[in-house]
């Protein structure tokens, strides 16, 4: 009995899961092809990059939708502060966009002092935003902790890609 | 505040088991195991298939059989080696059969059919005295046999090693599937053999860290709802959901206290620092238990409800303290090298265990309230968050494998000798043991 209910629930997951892959292969395709070629730019007959100034995509490939910290770190790093200057010269250039700052950490920390970890991370983006002018009321901060890793390699290349503040237009990426 | 969650559970949660003491003999039996002793021999004993007319009898033994081996105390002998064939399990045992092949314990039984209702009774006999042990025999729905099974092992455990079982008891965890970089993850239950597994959120949500209840079919757990991360409460019998108190910020990392009065928790500062704060379930009370410039977080009660132990970063990096349960005046507790987290206190209360990270491994181990006698049960790149057995015996945690793999879950006894697999039919994370079921 036990072997028949597990047996369909292991099918079902893996089909499931294979479709997951799917997806996530032909996502993954559908990025590295924005970045090698970019939006087909010159058919759009729009800027180098085919950003249309004041875009999401202006934002994410002109500024840079993201920082990284150093491991079990919330300091803003010297590189992250000229990232989060053009993110807030962008913001206050254009005012309508109400963001959320994603705090994240790598997979090297237990569960809770995780999330908490990237809470922090995300707040002390927030504060160097708002002292770049940008108005904290237009800010909200979540923390995903170590559950969303962008890399899934496990080496300190990929740990390092994953302890980041992600700075998102119109609120929060979705669970 | 409360929202209904569209949850149906495929097996009643409370179950009418009539347990009847049959035969009760002084304790004088010679077969004993003490459980205290550092290196334990696994104790022979004979699992006889139970007597019954369908076969549910010989599956009743082997998740007996199967509960006894993986507690690491007992060693089934192969049922190929038996000489007498047990056909009437109200009469005396050869014992001469039994000894020779070294059977210190037997266990035999049968399973009938009474009224629609299952009945299962087994008797255990110590075979070098030639005496009945226990005996006892329940009745149940034809459904609960693995419950019954689960029941009978815990009633061969207990008599055998004087400690109570933790075989009749479920694991919630969070049931994990897709590639890591989009991770579904659900809330699950299952016995805590594997068995009956069971979703209980549907995956649309991130969900974290579920705990029981010590006194109620209920949970306490994680949940990104709207993106917003925040404590939940779940009842398990109706699939009802309900927030935990009304913060501003993310609260995470919850735990009832031992009463079951209150869920204790961390809240995210607006500088994003995190507290700890308790609520009061019947009041709707909150209190601050913390107030520092730091990461406090994984609080969990001593079992007399006395005291709180918690990992804190306010000294550097995460490490274990001991406060009272009203807070206040926190104690350092752990000094070894590394940071330390994920502390719970034992239902025992002499030991807490905690998951270690110290040079690029995570480990999982235990020590005092005092933080004295700290022992590492186990070491990899990467174990997390133990959980304990009711009996304070054995605790399971996940396990996560390098690269793209997923995590899984394990249980090890206090020894550190008997690490064992949990299976799942996905990756597993986040296990919390129930208490002993009624």
């Amino acid at each position: 009995m036990r072997l028949t209910q597990t047996q369909h629930f292991s099918t079902f997951s893996a089909m499931r899961s294979l479709a997951l892959v799917l997806m996530t292969t032909l996502a993954v395709a559908g990025c590295a092809k924005k970045n090698t070629l970019p939006n087909n730019a010159n058919d759009l007959g729009l800027g180098a990059n085919g950003a249309q100034p004041g875009t999401t995509q202006d934002f994410t490939v002109n500024v840079g939708d993201r920082i990284f910290f150093d491991t079990d770190s919330s300091s803003i790093r010297s590189d992250a502060q000229q990232t989060l200057a053009r993110q807030a010269q962008w913001l206050n250039r254009y005012p309508n966009y109400q963001i959320t700052v994603e705090g994240h950490a790598d997979e090297r920390g237990t569960r809770e002092y995780n999330l908490a970890l990237g809470a922090r991370r995300a707040a002390a983006t927030r504060d160097y935003l708002v002292s770049q002018g940008v108005p904290r009321n237009r800010i909200k901060t979540l923390s995903f902790g170590k559950e969303r890793p962008v890399a899934v390699c496990d080496d300190i290349s990929c740990w390092s890609q994953n302890r980041r503040a992600v700075t998102n237009l119109g609120g929060p990426s979705g669970t | 505040m409360l929202k209904t969650a569209s949850i149906r559970l495929l097996r009643p949660m409370v179950m009418t088991i009539a347990a009847i003491i049959m035969l009760t003999l002084p304790a004088r039996a010679l077969v004993e195991i003490d459980i205290n002793k550092g290196n334990i021999e696994p104790l022979p004993i004979a699992i006889t298939d139970f007597i019954s007319g369908d076969g549910i009898g010989a599956k009743i033994s082997q998740v007996v059989e199967a509960d006894l081996r993986r507690s690491g105390l007992f060693a089934p002998i192969d049922k190929a080696a038996f000489i007498e064939k047990v056909s009437n399990p109200d009469a005396s045992p050869r014992f001469e059969d039994w000894k020779v092949i070294n059977a210190q314990a037997l266990v035999t039984g049968r399973v009938t059919d009474e009224g629609g209702r299952l009945k299962a009774e087994f008797r255990l006999w110590d075979t070098f005295v030639g005496e009945q042990m226990a005996g006892e025999q329940f009745f149940t729905t034809r459904e609960n046999w693995r419950r019954v099974a689960h029941i009978i092992a815990d009633a061969i455990y207990e008599r055998l090693t004087g400690e109570k079982g933790y075989f009749d008891t479920r694991v919630v965890f969070v049931n994990e599937s897709g590639p890591k970089n989009n991770r579904v993850k659900k809330l699950a239950i299952m016995d805590q053999d594997g068995a009956n597994v069971r979703n209980l959120t549907n995956g649309g949500d991130l969900v974290l860290t579920p705990r029981f209840s010590p006194t109620r079919q209920e949970i306490t757990y994680m949940d990104f709802a709207g993106g917003q991360p925040k404590v939940y409460l779940l009842q398990l019998e109706t699939g009802q959901r309900e927030l935990v108190g009304d913060f501003p910020g993310m609260t995470f990392s919850p735990r009832f206290s031992p009463d079951g009065s209150k869920v204790i928790m961390s809240l995210q500062q607006e500088d994003g620092n995190a507290n700890i704060y308790s609520m009061d379930l019947g009041s709707r009370n909150t209190t601050r238990l913390t107030n520092s410039s730091s990461i406090d977080t994984s609080p969990s009660y001593s079992p007399d409800g006395s005291q709180i132990v918690f990992e804190s970063d306010r000294g550097g990096r995460q490490q274990l303290y001991v406060m009272g349960a009203n807070g206040g005046g926190a104690t350092r507790i752990s000094f070894g090298n590394g940071s330390y987290s994920t502390p719970v206190w034992s239902p025992r209360g002499d030991l807490i265990a905690f998951t270690k990270q110290s040079g690029g491994q995570f480990s999982i181990g235990v020590m005092r309230p005092d933080g004295s006698g700290e022992r590492i049960l186990t070491t990899g790149f990467h174990n997390e968050g133990p959980t304990w057995a009711p009996n304070g015996r054995v605790l399971m945690f996940f396990r996560q494998g390098s690269g793209s793999s997923g995590p899984q879950l394990y249980s090890i006894d206090l020894t550190g000798r008997n690490e064992q697999k949990v299976e799942t039919p996905n990756f597993g994370s986040d296990p919390a043991w129930s208490p002993l079921l009624d």
